[in-house]
Order: structure tokens, then C-alpha cells, then sequence
């Protein structure tokens, strides 16, 4: 019990650490620059520790039941013993790697729901608009991305492709889409790519590309396991912009029947 | 989430959880966690994003609300744990390939420029989206300018950044700066005349992950 308090203040105070920055600019910007003092001041600072006890029992909760089984899972995952017991490494093809690209898709779906800064946007987002975007639409195609992302991520460390290609036929796409896309979604479909990975996503995330690069013969964990970041911060843009695309498709037909 | 793991940790991998007590506390305190998070956001981040903007927004002083934009970009981005993190492991292989001495002074300062690097770009991209909202330009078209830039660039870069570049871009924004910098966003929309909150609020994070990655990979070409 008097462990588990230790590391729970720990916790808390790493996170008030990061934190502290940003009040301190808060502050001093409010205090010198703009000279008036904060609006309800005491339910602002309430709101701040209830943001930071949330988060640390958030990363708290995380640390204790999910990122454990979520890194052992995709150890065993990606162990050569699991995905072909009997042929030599070298020969696996690609498609030997079904239950791992199950796992990459549905782990990046469940952690891009779970992340608060998503829920934070899609709250605002909904708010704004007037209730014509869904704040549970938004994070749906947001995470159907995620998880479509980090399975072609998988598949390129499986096959060793260039990261580099990949990320330009992405750009193409995104920018095509644009051209297509419901002017009033663009903004929030481009945010929606940074926001998709932190505090969840990352640390499972990287636990798969490191495992999945270490296992496979040629492939250097410290080149090759980098880069499913990237693919989980461009594919929600495409969602999410095919997202809007069709709302707004379904919109129109509907008000013209 | 949950059900994710505990179905694959029954019918593929076939074992037993390992520790149930941990499994059903470490739920409850993110349950909890994300309930405490979410009502501390309605009344403070996101309120005091807004009353910011339009504080700076009335006073007219255009010079102050970049600078702090840009020391909201920078501190939030240099003290990011994940960043930290992505940081030391580029080092590592910035010397495994050779390219820096053998020895922990030179790994910690090569992760430190690198931090320095993405907290700067993060700063930037704040600042130019603080910039864009006030002249009211495309956001369509600085990002495609952006991406054409990481195109252009990434051929020059050694092969060992480009991963990590194009990682730092998602990681920069953590779960305190996202609210932060959607409110501050949404807030000058809102304030200036001529502004729609929905199209012009959005964008700011999206340049923020855009711009370390052509920063990260011309720092990886001037070492």
C-alpha cells in the first residue's frame, strides 16, 4: 500500500511537472501582459487539479492493467515461435503475420477511443458546431484511421518497404481530398492527425514496432521501429475527411427527398 | 480497449491474465482518471484558452499574442515526456551509426538540440496558425505548402532521421496542449469579425505537427 502511494506521488508529481510550464506562461501573460485578473479564478484552479489527479490516475490505471498486457502481448505476438514455429524465419511471407495485424488494428481502434485529448477536440468540435459534427462520429473515423494506420505501419516493418513512399502517397491522397472535401471539416480533419497520439497510443504503439522490428530477421529495431507514429498521425486525416465527405453526401440527400 | 486485450489474451495467445487485482484497480483509476479530466477541462483549460484569445484579441497588441503563442508552443512541447523519450533513442542511434563519439556528454546533447529543434518548430507552427486565424489565409494551402516541403527535403536527409522526423510529428502534442491550443484557437476565431470558429479555429495543432518533421530532418542534415 505505502509502495503503491510512493509511486502514485511520483506520478502525480511528474505530471505537475509537466504542467508547470504551461501555468507559468498562463500566469504571467494574464498577469503582466493583459492585467486583469483571471475570471473565477477558484474554479479555474479547481478545474486545474482536477485535470491533473485525472491524468495521473488516467497514466496510473494505464501503468497498472493495460500497458503491461498490451507489451507482453505484443512480444508474444510478434515472437517467431508463435507466428511460424516451424519454418525458418527468413521464409515467412508476409501474410504468415494475420494475428498480428488484428492485434495492430484493434489495439490502435481501442487506444485512439480511450485518448482524452480526442475526446477534448471531439467535445469541442460538437459544441461549435452546433451539433452537426458527432463528437462519437469524429472519434470513430479518427480511430477507424489509427487502426488502419498502424496495420499498413506493421505490414511496411514486416516487409521493409520505405517509409518514405508510403508517406507520400499519403500526402497525395490528403491533398486530393481537400480539393473534394466539405470546407467546414478541413481544419478539424488536419488537427485530428496530431491529436490521435499521446498519452494511450504512444507507449503501446511503439511497444508493437519494437517488437514486430526485433523479431524479424533484417530488420533493425532502431531504424525500423520508428515510423508507426507517423502512419497513425496521417491516416486520420483521410478518415476524417472521407467522414465528412459522406456526412455531407447523406445530408444533401436527405434534404433534397 | 480492455476487451481488445482480454479477448486476444484468451483465444490467441490461450493464457491466463497474469494479475486480475491490478487488471480491475488499474480500470477503475482510468475510468475515474478520464471522468476527473474531462470536467476539469470544461472548467479550465478550455475557458481560460478562450478568455485568453480574447483578451489579446481586444487589447490589440498583435506582438504579445505571438509571443505567447510561441512560448505556449515551446514550454509545452520541451517538457513533453514522450518526446523525451523518442529523443534519447534517436541519439542512440545517431551513434550507433557512427555519427557521434562514443560517449554519454555527446548522446545527451544531440537529444537535447533534437528536443530544442521540435519545441522550436512547435513554437513556430503555433505562432504562424495564431497568424493565419488573424489574416484569415487557407489552411489548405500553407499544408500543402508544408507537406511539398517535407517531399522536397526528405531525399536530402540521412536515413536515420526520417523515421524519427516523421514520428516527432505526432508526439509533440500531449493531453494538456491539445485543449489548451483548440480553446486559444477557437477563442480568436470567435473574436475577430469575419471568423468562423469551425473553419478557421481548427488547424493550429495540425501545424504543429507538421513543422518538427521538416525542422527534425534539416537538423539531421546540418550534424
Amino acid at each position: 500500500m505505502i509502495e503503491w502511494l510512493d509511486h502514485f506521488t511520483q506520478t502525480l508529481f511528474a505530471t505537475a511537472w509537466d504542467i508547470l510550464p504551461i501555468l507559468l506562461i498562463i500566469l504571467v501573460f494574464q498577469l503582466v501582459i493583459i492585467r486583469k485578473p483571471i475570471p473565477h479564478f477558484k474554479k479555474t484552479m479547481i478545474g486545474f487539479v482536477f485535470v491533473l489527479v485525472g491524468i495521473t490516475c488516467f497514466l496510473e490505471g494505464l501503468e497498472r492493467a493495460l500497458f503491461p498486457l498490451g507489451e507482453l502481448m505484443a512480444q508474444q505476438l510478434t515472437h517467431s515461435d508463435f507466428i511460424a514455429p516451424n519454418a525458418s524465419p527468413s521464409e515467412t511471407p508476409w501474410y504468415a503475420y494475420g494475428w498480428v495485424y488484428l492485434f495492430a488494428a484493434s489495439i490502435g481502434f481501442a487506444t485512439t477511443l480511450a485518448e482524452p485529448s480526442l475526446m477534448a477536440v471531439a467535445i469541442k468540435a460538437e459544441a461549435i458546431s452546433g451539433g452537426t459534427i458527432h463528437a462519437l462520429g469524429l472519434r470513430l473515423a479518427v480511430a477507424l484511421g489509427v487502426a488502419f494506420g498502424i496495420t499498413l505501419g506493421s505490414y511496411r516493418i514486416i516487409t521493409g518497404t520505405e517509409l518514405y513512399l508510403y508517406i507520400l502517397v499519403g500526402y497525395g491522397t490528403v491533398i486530393i481530398q481537400t480539393f473534394f472535401a466539405p470546407k467546414l471539416l478541413i481544419g478539424l480533419a488536419y488537427d485530428s492527425g496530431g491529436v490521435t497520439t499521446s498519452s494511450v497510443t504512444v507507449p503501446l504503439v511503439t511497444a508493437l514496432g519494437l517488437g514486430l522490428a526485433s523479431s524479424i530477421p533484417g530488420r533493425s529495431p532502431l531504424l525500423d521501429g520508428f515510423g508507426l507514429i507517423a502512419f497513425a498521425s496521417l491516416f486520420p486525416i483521410m478518415t476524417v475527411l472521407a467522414y465528412a465527405q459522406i456526412s455531407h453526401w447523406l445530408n444533401r440527400r436527405k434534404s433534397s427527398c | 480497449m480492455l476487451t481488445v486485450i482480454l479477448i486476444f489474451q484468451f483465444l490467441v495467445i490461450k493464457q491466463p491474465i497474469p494479475d486480475v487485482v491490478n487488471l480491475i484497480t488499474g480500470t477503475l483509476f482510468i475510468v475515474l482518471g478520464l471522468t476527473l479530466f474531462i470536467q476539469g477541462l470544461e472548467q479550465s483549460l478550455f475557458p481560460i484558452g478562450e478568455s485568453m484569445a480574447q483578451a489579446f484579441a481586444q487589447k490589440g497588441s498583435l506582438f504579445w499574442l505571438l509571443c505567447f503563442s510561441f512560448c505556449l508552443g515551446f514550454s509545452t512541447t520541451i517538457a513533453e515526456p514522450a518526446l523525451i523519450a523518442i529523443a534519447t533513442e534517436a541519439a542512440k542511434i545517431a551513434q550507433n551509426e557512427g555519427l557521434l563519439e562514443n560517449s554519454t556528454t555527446t548522446v545527451l546533447q544531440y537529444a537535447l538540440g533534437l528536443r530544442i529543434t521540435v519545441a522550436l518548430s512547435v513554437g513556430l507552427a503555433i505562432l504562424l496558425g495564431v497568424l493565419r486565424i488573424i489574416y484569415g489565409w487557407k489552411l489548405q494551402h500553407l499544408i500543402i505548402y508544408g507537406y511539398l516541403a517535407i517531399i522536397v527535403i526528405t531525399p536530402f536527409a540521412p536515413k536515420h532521421i526520417i523515421g524519427i522526423a516523421y514520428d516527432t510529428g505526432g508526439v509533440t502534442t500531449s493531453t494538456i496542449t491539445v485543449p489548451l491550443v483548440t480553446a486559444l484557437g477557437i477563442g480568436l476565431a470567435k473574436a475577430i469579425k469575419g471568423r468562423n470558429p469551425v473553419t478557421d479555429g481548427f488547424g493550429l495543432i495540425a501545424f504543429a505537427s507538421l513543422t518538427p518533421i521538416i525542422f527534425v530532418m534539416i537538423y539531421g542534415m546540418l550534424l
